[in-house]
């Protein structure tokens, strides 16, 4: 009887740390920010003391043309880093997809800018982005082009190009593993029936790695939001506001302009953008493995 | 897969060449950096030749060498101090994530229980909240809420035993910013090592169960040996986000518990960078996570794919 009862209760002992505190500090400053977005809120007040405002901050947002713009910035940044990367990291390991000598020492060098802190890679491409002293513009005057101000005039391009030089290795490792695990079958088929290069690609690799292609990039989609570090040492959302993502406006509306609701209210606004993301990719997970399901019972069938 | 004709081919090299340079090269220029002094950054003289100087690093570990170098008349970086905090932040963080979370993951894996469903969805939810959206409610809650009253039980005891006020807040303590990086990281690595512990082949479970083995026994002797490439991927992933995140440690740091990512971007804002600092700090930043590349990159592709290809 007691080792009954043990027994029951174990799940819920592996589970209680985790969900303890992910309730403390996750879930319950979740609905505190939503609680906050309805109020007047500044940092030096508690938040009972803040007065209610109702919708004010929210529609406040709705018509500020500053958060419209940052908006727009997160929305291309996201954009244009997603498509690229991807672009670029499949376009590189149907290049590289065969057997490299040193294979695991080349993709030891590639994850190298994924691990390194954003704040590092932020500071790296500021020097080399330097209008005097940084190495694009060394190369350029010593090739005898003009100098380009990167941060000043091609701001927004240059944050995505440290990106892209950042995340591409992610997106291509994990098309890499996909190639190598499709059947083997199919390729040799096509093959035989003196299928081109690239009627390969398009007809068979690139329909079979489609599934994990989209969930990288939903992953990566997701990430881009996340971005702040990076451009906070780059930029510090500047020249204007032409590369102040949503992330960085939340933080100086918080820190710099003292209105925690408004920064509140702009953070869900951020957090409903992302579920929307979030539900897209679950109900592509969902429709996936419904068809593979039918998939392997028609096979069956036929067998 | 290699077709004949693609075996040898110098051009092939040559892209591999020009990847490799392309994204190691931004690392190196900023290793070389480091060793200069401003004078050669901003003069320019051509990247290779110069004279290697440690100057630098002894201006950002000023606070924690034992001699003191010519150069500096004032030690203003506190680098040691930082580099301190983020290793006790880190550290500690990354233990108590991997406990807690390959816990909640085996449970959801082998246990059906009242609300599993529920917990599973959440998880994954919660997996894409950007730090800066937690940033608000973070800071409101640990400045105001989460404190020790100065009245209250351990208030009085902590004031009575240690001095000083007794009513303590969260924020400013390296606990704090533990807290929230452990709740930050729990869903990614519940996620991963879900993947992990599926694989575990069920059977072996039962025969320790079978010899008189309780449940946690089985989950310590049993699973977790069996899983360990999963907990060094997971692991790493955590240390990594760690020891790199700046926002919500820049929120709730104080002086003495600031890491280093606040201190570097609180020296990068002033008018006049001093570049050879500067790179010597996060070089200095940077070399754990270069190390842990180095030493595990095979755990760290593991777990990259499980996460993303697996979910």
């Amino acid at each position: 009887m007691r080792t009954a009862m043990a027994n029951r209760l174990t799940p819920y002992m592996f589970m209680a740390p985790a969900a303890i505190i992910m309730a403390i500090a996750l879930m319950y400053p979740l609905g505190y920010m939503v609680w906050g977005s309805f109020r007047e809120w500044n940092p030096s007040q508690n938040i009972g003391e803040a007065e209610f405002v109702g919708l004010k901050n929210y529609i406040f947002l709705w018509n500020d043309p500053n958060f419209h713009e940052s908006l727009g910035v997160t929305l291309r940044f996201a954009f244009f880093v997603v498509t690229i990367e991807m672009i670029i990291g499949v376009g590189l390991a149907l290049l590289l997809d065969r057997e490299i000598r040193g294979i695991s020492l080349l993709r030891t060098m590639f994850i190298l800018p994924m691990m390194i802190a954003p704040v590092v890679v932020g500071l790296m491409w500021r020097y080399m982005y330097h209008p005097t002293v940084g190495t694009f513009n060394r190369f350029l005057d010593s090739i005898g082009l003009p100098r380009v101000d990167w941060l000043g005039d091609y701001a927004l391009t240059s944050v995505i190009i440290a990106d892209i030089w950042q995340w591409t290795p992610f997106i291509f490792i994990l098309s890499l593993a996909a190639l190598q695990s499709l059947p083997r079958s199919a390729l040799e088929a096509a093959r035989i029936d003196g299928a081109t290069g690239w009627q390969q690609i398009i007809h068979i690799k690139l329909p079979l790695m489609m599934p994990v292609l989209i969930v990288t990039a939903l992953l990566r989609l997701i990430d881009a939001f996340k971005v702040l570090e990076v451009i906070l040492v780059m930029t510090e959302g500047g020249p204007g506001l032409s590369t102040e993502i949503l992330a960085l406006r939340i933080s100086r509306t918080a820190t710099e302009f003292r209105e925690l609701g408004v920064a509140a209210a702009m953070s869900n606004y951020l957090l409903i953008l992302l579920l929307l993301l979030t539900v897209g990719m679950f109900a592509f997970n969902r429709w996936q493995e419904a068809r593979a399901a039918r998939l392997n019972a028609l096979v069956e069938e036929e067998s | 897969m290699s077709t004949p004709n693609s075996r040898a081919n110098p051009a092939f090299y040559a892209v591999i060449a020009l990847l490799v340079f392309m994204s190691v090269g931004p690392v190196i220029l900023m290793f070389m950096n480091s060793f200069k002094l401003d004078v050669d950054i901003i003069s320019g003289t051509s990247g290779l030749i110069f004279l290697p100087t440690i100057q630098n690093y002894e201006k950002a570990l000023c606070d924690v060498l034992w001699y003191e170098p010519d150069h500096i008349d004032f030690c203003s970086l506190k680098f040691g101090n930082a580099f301190v905090n983020s290793l006790i932040i880190a550290l500690v963080s990354t233990a108590l994530t991997l406990v807690i979370g390959c816990m909640a993951a085996y449970a959801l894996v082998r246990f059906r229980f009242m609300g599993r469903d529920t917990v599973s969805l959440s998880t994954l939810m919660v997996r894409m909240v950007p730090p800066a959206v937690l940033l608000v409610p973070v800071f409101g809650l640990w400045n105001n809420e989460f404190c020790l009253d100065r009245d209250g039980l351990i208030g009085g005891a902590i004031r009575d035993t240690f001095g000083g006020r007794g009513d303590v807040c969260l924020a400013g303590t390296h606990s704090g910013i533990i807290l929230i990086y452990v709740a930050m990281n729990l869903p990614f690595v519940i996620w991963i090592l879900q993947s992990f512990i599926v694989q575990v082949p069920r059977s072996l479970e039962e025969a320790a169960r079978v010899d008189g083995a309780g449940p946690f026994q089985v989950f310590f002797k049993v699973v977790l040996p069996l899983i360990k490439p999963g907990l060094a991927a997971a692991a790493i992933f955590t240390f990594r986000i760690a020891w790199n995140e700046y926002l919500l440690a820049s929120a709730l740091s104080d002086r003495d518990t600031r890491t280093v990512p606040i201190l570097i971007v609180n020296n990068m804002s002033e008018f006049n960078v001093e570049w050879g600092v500067i790179m010597a700090t996060g070089m200095l930043l940077a070399i754990p996570p270069i190390i842990f590349t180095l030493l595990a990159s095979r755990q760290i592709i593991t777990g990259m794919t499980a996460g993303a290809v697996k979910g």
